[in-house]
């Protein structure tokens, strides 16, 4: 068993409102008792649609948003309360890159400055001290030392993630946060850095959350998936087992929604109403049964848990 | 500002400048507006040296003048010379609207990005409190502040900048938060920034425009305030001359005297006229999407 | 709804005593401010028994809260003393005798702004880039510019007494209305001229276009009736802050053209530090704004109750 870089138990972070002089309260909970475990040099892929949680969940694990409960491990250690010196010494080991590469980037900064402010913040030298080694991470990533001259906006979208690819790298960290790196770029692009990214991995041995709503780039990049809806984990496993036998209604749905470029293939779509129906007051029961196709009285009564069903594989449903 | 295709940083300051000034430049109201208030400038800070008639000695022969060869614009109920009090009086618009601006911007901007980047409680009891000051109607606020601290110059200055700091720190404020949900602003914290260092590699230098903006368009409307809280007696007390403290002095010898009244209002008139094309000017050349030809 | 309306109440009553606070703080502050048990001592023109009165009601040796409490105890009812500068009358027969000429000069001034910064708007909104958009624009510009007690010398100088057509001062008939009134309209024009241009434009645009196709130009007086009361709905509103507005901002004016009403009371009580006008003004002054402004938002609540749903 290889040691295990990132552990979260119960992770809850919600968004509840209360208006003012009303009993009103508008329930938002993001990220509903989310439990897993990542492994050194692997990468689990989650996946959903829009408005599951899984930005949430990247911005909680960072620390960016405050847990509301559950707890969070990092290399052994829990830093779910962190404060100060302590938690920025965590944050050179976890490093976030982000959907959109450009708004990333503080616009009136040039390149080097970019790349160097993680070594700066860290007291490790100003932009003008680490030319070499910004420009070393420069060309690791595919672009050319003198494009630290230049500003962000002088870039296409592949390579201006190549560049918070490079940021993210700066610090050698241990654990590296992708949300939605390539939703923003183009087709063509997204496989080259979808390449990046595995190759650095292999160099560096890093672990990675890859976070997407596509799930067959997430089953590309991912040794294990775990499967979002509305703020709760509903299956996860090996990569091999959710895309072969997945055993969530919610991911065979998913499954079974890839366009197939076969035109004579015509198999039995699942299926799954589309609109997505916003829970009014608290939920009870399964968080999918408004969607699911066999969903039974059982399902409103009484909310599934994660269990165990194969070697590694587990899901959240009565019928699983 | 549009990033050109060079490889240094600082073109693209200068690129940004100058597209600003040709803009402006092509405005001519603006540019004879800019031109007068830097004619007054100099003047209030020449002023020792170019004043015909010491401002603050009276000439007893002279007293009622009215505009002739001797006093150009007519002297006083002292015998003072009325174009060199007018010239002093410059001076007292002048270093009344940019302190209390720069005192103002030095209050507010702190408490504004304080209560912008923290957040939570922080925030909120400074947006109450700004809330409940901004509903009281200010002219008052001025009157009864400057009544319980007396006439005068710094009490003016501490008047204003109690009133005023409310304005820019809201504005700061509104500008952080924004900045704050940025994704680079996270991205930094993601790395283990501190807020100070946030503040200062990331949000100050994407404010100062506006705050120096805020400035500037200040400048006038303290002017104006103090010339109106001087008329009333509650400004900058005699013998120091101020336009608005002239026009009040003597407004009730209008008959007698119209010069010792007329002449501050016109000066006043034109420097609030000269600023308003000024600001117009600013705020074309810095966005020229707003050019409606609405007031 | 009602939520929004109990907001606005709180926040208005909020307000008048946070004014009455400051204003009787700062009156404190002063040495020789009424408040000042030996300064009033020193008073002769001050009756023995009214001295024995003020002294009971004052409370002068009380502690500072206490005299807070007496002064608001007393404002409700009505009593706030007597004038420093007038030591014969109450501040109250003040405000009774004399509230009739500043309530004047304020309705003429209405008139005369609604008039012309209607006026002016609508021709410039109907006859855009003209030469009566232009006028508009340039009368905005310049009330925008002259401070209005500026504007009021010049009248006077130029008028009064260069070419001697009108008095300098007083209230005592038509013709000494005019000065004082084109000069208190300065900030309505320009308020109201901006806003029917603004108003009745988007009307016009939104209706207009439409209306014109369908129905041929015979119909253009029809709609220009509609578009007419379209714009007045936001006029309205902005009708709430000027005339809170013209209540404050006269002063200036009274001052100059020598007007009795409470404004240049007001400023005669700041020169001869008359403490009980001056607070009273203050309070009277506040809360006559406050209430118009919380009528203002009701009534636009009550128009358009999208507004109350403004997560503050």
């Amino acid at each position: 068993m290889s040691e295990t870089v990132l552990e979260i138990r119960d992770l809850t972070k919600n968004f509840s409102s209360r208006r003012m002089y009303g009993r009103d309260k508008i329930e938002n909970i993001a990220v509903n008792g989310v439990s897993f475990s990542v492994s050194a040099a692997e990468t689990l892929g989650i996946v959903g649609e829009s408005g599951c949680g899984k930005s949430t969940l990247a911005m909680t694990i960072m620390r960016l948003y405050e847990p509301d409960s559950g707890k969070i491990y990092f290399e052994g250690a829990d830093i779910t309360q962190l404060k100060g010196r302590e938690l920025k010494l965590v944050r050179r080991r976890m490093q976030l890159i982000f959907q959109d590469p450009l708004a990333a980037f503080d616009p009136r900064l040039r390149v080097d400055q970019i790349i160097g402010e993680p070594l700066e913040i860290h007291g490790l030298g100003t932009s003008n001290s680490n030319h070499d080694h910004t420009a070393a991470l420069l060309r690791r990533v595919g672009l050319y030392a003198e494009d630290m001259q230049r500003f962000p906006s002088e870039f296409s979208g592949g390579q201006q993630q190549r560049i918070g690819i490079a940021r993210a790298l700066a610090l050698k960290p241990r654990l590296l946060i992708c949300d939605e790196p390539v939703s923003a770029l183009d087709i063509s692009v997204q496989a080259q850095i979808l390449n990046l990214l595995r190759d650095i991995q292999d160099e560096f041995g890093f672990s990675y959350i890859f976070i997407s709503h596509n799930i067959v780039i997430t089953a590309f990049m991912s040794t294990r998936i775990g499967v979002m809806y509305l703020g709760k984990l509903v299956e996860i496993g090996d990569t091999e087992l959710i895309t072969k036998s997945p055993r969530h209604p919610y991911t065979q749905a998913l499954l079974a929604a890839i366009p197939e470029p076969d035109p004579s293939f015509r198999e039995n779509s699942i299926d799954v109403s589309s609109e997505h129906v916003e829970f009014e007051g608290s939920p009870t029961g399964c968080v999918f049964r408004m969607r699911c196709p066999v969903a039974r009285d059982v399902c409103a009564a009484e909310e599934p848990q994660l269990r165990t069903i194969g070697d590694g594989h587990q899901a959240a449903c009565h019928f699983a | 500002m549009r990033v050109e295709m060079d490889k240094s940083s600082i073109n693209l300051r200068v690129a940004g400048l100058k597209n600003f000034w040709r803009r402006f430049v092509r405005n001519k109201f603006a540019v004879a507006a800019l031109g007068f208030i830097i004619f007054e400038v100099i003047v209030a800070f020449a002023a020792p040296y170019i004043v015909p008639y010491d401002p603050y000695k009276g000439d007893f022969l002279a007293t009622w003048a009215l505009p002739g060869k001797t006093h150009w614009l007519g002297a006083d109920d002292l015998g003072r010379d009325v174009l060199s009090r007018l010239i002093y009086g410059a001076r007292i618009s002048i270093s009344v609207g940019v302190l209390s601006q720069l005192a103002i911007a030095l209050v507010g901007v702190p408490i504004g990005a304080l209560a912008g980047l923290k957040g939570g409680r922080l925030d909120y009891v400074v947006m109450r409190f700004i809330d409940v000051l901004s509903s009281l109607p200010t002219i008052l606020f001025y009157i009864i502040l400057m009544v319980a601290l007396g006439a005068g110059f710094w009490n003016l200055i501490l008047a204003m900048t109690l009133t005023g700091w409310i304005g820019i720190a809201r504005l700061v404020r509104g500008q952080v938060l924004t900045l704050k949900n940025t994704d680079y602003v996270r991205a930094s914290r993601a790395m283990g920034a501190g807020t100070f260092y946030i503040l200062k590699k990331h949000i100050l230098r994407n404010i100062i425009s506006p705050i120096i903006v805020s400035i500037a368009l200040g400048i006038p409307g303290a002017m104006l305030a103090e010339a109106g809280l001087s008329f009333l007696g509650l400004g900058i007390p005699a013998p120091q001359a101020s336009w608005g403290q002239m026009i009040g002095m003597y407004q009730a010898y209008i008959r007698i005297a119209w010069h010792l009244t007329l002449f501050p209002a016109l000066v006043l008139a034109l420097t609030m006229l000269a600023w308003f094309l000024l600001a117009d000017g600013i705020r074309d050349a810095l966005d020229p999407s707003s050019r409606r030809h609405s007031a | 709804m009602l939520n929004y309306f109990f907001k606005r109440i709180v926040g208005a009553v909020g307000v008048i005593f946070v004014v009455s606070i400051l204003t009787f703080a700062s009156m404190h502050m002063v040495p020789g401010g009424p408040f000042d048990a030996i300064s009033l001592e020193k008073q002769q023109m001050v009756p023995e028994n009214i001295k024995r009165g003020l002294n009971e009601k004052y409370g002068l040796d009380a502690p500072v809260w206490k005299q807070y409490v007496l002064f608001v105890r007393n404002a409700a009812g009505l009593d706030f003393g007597y004038s420093i500068t007038y030591p014969n009358r109450t501040v109250v027969s003040i405000f009774k005798q004399q509230w009739i000429y500043s309530l004047q000069l304020g309705a003429l001034t209405f008139l005369f702004s609604v008039i012309v910064g209607v006026g002016l708007g609508i021709l410039a909104a109907v006859n855009p880039n003209s030469i009566y958009d232009y006028l508009g624009t340039g009368v905005s510009i310049f009330c925008l510019v002259i401070p209005s007690f500026v504007f009021a010398i010049l009248l006077q100088v130029i008028f009064s007494v260069w070419l001697g057509w009108l008095p300098t001062g007083g209230w005592n008939g038509p013709k000494y209305w005019i000065m004082p009134v084109l000069a208190n309209s300065l900030a309505p024009i320009l308020v109201l001229q901006r806003h029917t241009r603004a108003s009745m434009t988007d009307a016009m645009q939104a209706n207009f276009v439409r209306t014109a196709r369908a129905k041929g130009l015979s119909r253009t007086r029809i709609m220009f009736v509609h578009v007419f009361k379209n714009a007045l709905t936001p006029l309205l509103t902005v009708g709430g802050s000027l005339a809170a507005g013209l209540i404050v901002g006269s002063f200036f004016i009274e001052s100059i053209f020598r007007i009795p009403g409470i404004g240049s009371y007001f400023v005669t009580a700041i020169g001869t530090r008359d403490y009980p006008m001056i607070m009273a003004t203050t309070l009277v002054w506040t809360i006559i704004i406050s209430v118009v402004y919380l009528l203002t938002d009701l009534f636009y609540a009550l128009a358009d109750p999208r507004v109350t749903l403004i997560k503050e």
